[in-house]
């Protein structure tokens, strides 16, 4: 086939080459420039619902926040008073959840990283990532069924083991991907001066890698203090302050926001700004010091 | 391969063992405890609902009527309002989600980048509920005012497109949806874009291809099963999404015909009824409808999971 010459096709005028090829560069340039235009425009889009969110929640919440929604609980009939009871609530049940879940959850990660073998971690480690996709709101059903409805009683133990579950694979993780960035060497010299294995990495091999440790701790407790599906069956809510007593229902931010804003009262509704703008400074401020300081370590 | 393991073990031996055995038994049993949890979960879903999939069987996903005075639970449209609030979502985040981390890994000026890049994943760290709150008071009446009335003028013939909006509904979750599951995508699928090897993209310059080009003739195909992976996570997120969900998709009973119609997802569905069922079958069947939302995003997880793994980790496994 090669061979063969193509038949001459009459008299066709073409440009010169050099200047077709001018031409499509002329053209592949542009569409360079278009797509990456478009990129640019994708992070934008990108990037303003969370101005957005923001900006509302900073303008409407900063109205709602007053002295009474942080000193005083709602008042037992009709509206008014503030958020002291969810306020308290969050505090002892993220407390509580934060105790049971970072002992299991960096021992956890210690194991995934120091001891089992490649089988076992494989397990383990898939098991934890599979647990942050589950819907929270069915570790709340989950919690319901065993510590809610055996009782027959809501209750904030309950709200605190499932604030527990959803922190203990967040903080496996993390504790296992920081181990993994101790050096050997440090575990080696530590067993060579005649430390026990616990030792060695209660001593050496964690406080090596404590501060990714804690921020990884840090940011499960930010994402358990925002939670509000796993709370509805278990802790349930309460207009009620209750302090210490984990029998019966609490309250929480995220619940207090939910509950204000479903109802048709401009008063709750105002009160759920307020609580929005409180539980995001929050939320956001443990996000951003945390990763501020990573990020600092990583320039520095 | 870990550096503790079995040998080294063996040569620390000589200290105190018990201790160290506790100690080693300890960690073992967190490691359990975390993999018990999650086949907890799933066997305690599949044990409490036993009971309406003996009732209704299959009857629990393919009906319509959602009836406690009647006791008879079908949950078709929560099911379709959960594909439908999802899909809408995976449509508007996707190119966006997919475009913004090719900026980020590509084009963006090496300061900006990471900067970028935090910024759109905080919005990942926003409680679900406040994102509800805006929803439900800023976004759904905007909506309601501009596009949603300049859609319905259009488009309105189209039966999907059918008014009257009344601001909450289908569409919005499905948008609330995008946003919340834009982090996810773009942070994923920038990780895998930034792991595309450089010597592909500086064989493709060298031959004279634009920026341009060279991502999308050899990043792209390069990174793909990450990025799929990182919809598909996407996808899982926005499937058991729930408080910010329940705020603004209007709890409708029926199956959405149009994308304004209000509807309601499982996960919404249970978050509205669980505290107000009788205990019995409706409870039953909703932790029996909250089981195959479970199903649904293990799935999910675990094939997302093995994509992007086989991009940052390399062809090789």
């Amino acid at each position: 086939m090669s061979g063969l010459a193509r038949p001459v096709a009459g008299p066709i005028v073409r440009p010169p080459i050099a200047e077709r090829l001018a031409g499509r560069r002329e053209r592949r340039r542009t569409v360079d420039r278009a797509w990456r235009g478009l990129a640019l425009g994708a992070t934008i889009v990108a990037v303003v619902p969370l101005a957005a969110v923001l900006l509302f929640v900073a303008v409407k919440g900063a109205g709602a926040l007053n002295p009474d929604l942080l000193t005083k609980p709602p008042k037992a009939l009709g509206v008014g008073g503030g958020a002291l009871n969810s306020i308290l609530g969050s505090a002892q049940m993220v407390a509580l959840g934060a105790l049971l879940a970072v002992p299991a959850g960096i021992l956890a990660g210690v194991y995934v990283a120091e001891f089992a073998g490649a089988q076992a971690a494989r397990v383990v480690r898939f098991a934890s990532d599979v647990m942050v996709g589950i819907p929270s709101i069915l570790v709340g059903i989950f919690v319901y069924t065993i510590l809610v409805l055996p009782f027959k009683q809501f209750n904030a133990f309950a709200g605190s083991v499932a604030l527990a579950i959803i922190m203990v694979p967040v903080i496996a993780r993390t504790t296992e991907e920081m181990l993994r960035l101790v050096g050997r060497e440090l575990r080696e010299g530590s067993l060579a001066l005649g430390l026990p294995t616990w030792r060695t990495v209660v001593s050496v091999v964690i406080p090596t890698g404590l501060t990714g440790i804690l921020s990884g701790v840090m940011l499960a407790l930010a994402r358990a203090a925002g939670e509000t599906a796993p709370l509805l069956f278990t802790a349930l809510g309460s207009r009620l302050v209750n302090v210490g007593d984990f029998g019966k229902p609490m309250d929480a931010l995220p619940v207090f926001i939910y509950n204000g804003a479903r109802q048709p009262i401009a008063a709750l509704n105002e009160q759920a700004w307020g609580a929005a703008l409180l539980l995001v400074l929050l939320v956001l401020g443990i996000n951003v010091a945390v990763r501020a300081r990573s990020w600092a370590r990583r320039a520095g | 391969m870990t550096a503790l393991s079995r040998a080294n073990l063996l040569l620390a031996r000589r200290g105190p063992r018990r201790a160290d055995r506790a100690f080693v038994a300890g960690t073992r049993i967190s490691g359990s405890l975390l993999v018990a949890t999650l086949a907890a979960i799933a066997l305690q879903l599949t044990i409490s609902s036993w009971p309406a999939w003996v009732a209704f069987g299959a009857d629990l996903m393919t009906k319509t009527i959602w009836d406690p005075v009647r006791e008879v639970y079908g949950a078709l449209p929560f099911i379709v309002g959960t594909l439908a609030s999802s899909a809408i979502a995976l449509v508007l985040a996707a190119p966006i989600g997919i475009l913004a981390a090719i900026y980020l890994a590509e084009f963006a000026p090496r300061r900006a980048a990471p900067v970028l890049t935090f910024v759109i994943e905080l919005l990942a760290a926003i409680p679900s509920v406040v994102i509800g709150l805006w929803g439900l008071f800023i976004l759904a009446p905007a909506l309601q005012t501009t596009v949603y009335a300049w859609l319905i003028g259009a488009l309105g013939w189209i039966p999907i497109f059918r008014g009257p909006s009344f601001g909450v509904g289908l569409l919005t979750a499905g948008i609330i949806l995008a946003i919340m599951i834009l982090p996810t995508i773009v942070s994923i699928s920038r990780e895998v874009i930034a792991a595309v090897p450089d010597s592909q993209r500086e064989a493709m310059l060298g031959l004279g291809a634009t920026r341009w080009e060279a991502v999308r003739k050899v990043v792209l195909p390069y990174a793909r099963s990450g990025i799929v992976g990182a919809i598909i996570l996407g996808l899982g997120r926005a499937l058991g999404e729930t408080m910010a969900v329940t705020m603004v998709i209007g709890n409708g009973q029926d199956i959405p015909t149009s994308v304004f119609d209000p509807a309601q997802t499982i996960a919404s569905k249970i978050a509205v009824t669980f505290n107000e069922a009788s205990g019995g079958l409706q409870t039953q069947s909703l932790i029996g409808i909250g089981l195959i939302l479970l199903v649904m995003t293990l799935l999910l997880n675990v094939v997302a999971r093995l994509l992007v793994g086989r991009v940052t980790r390399g062809p090789g496994r």
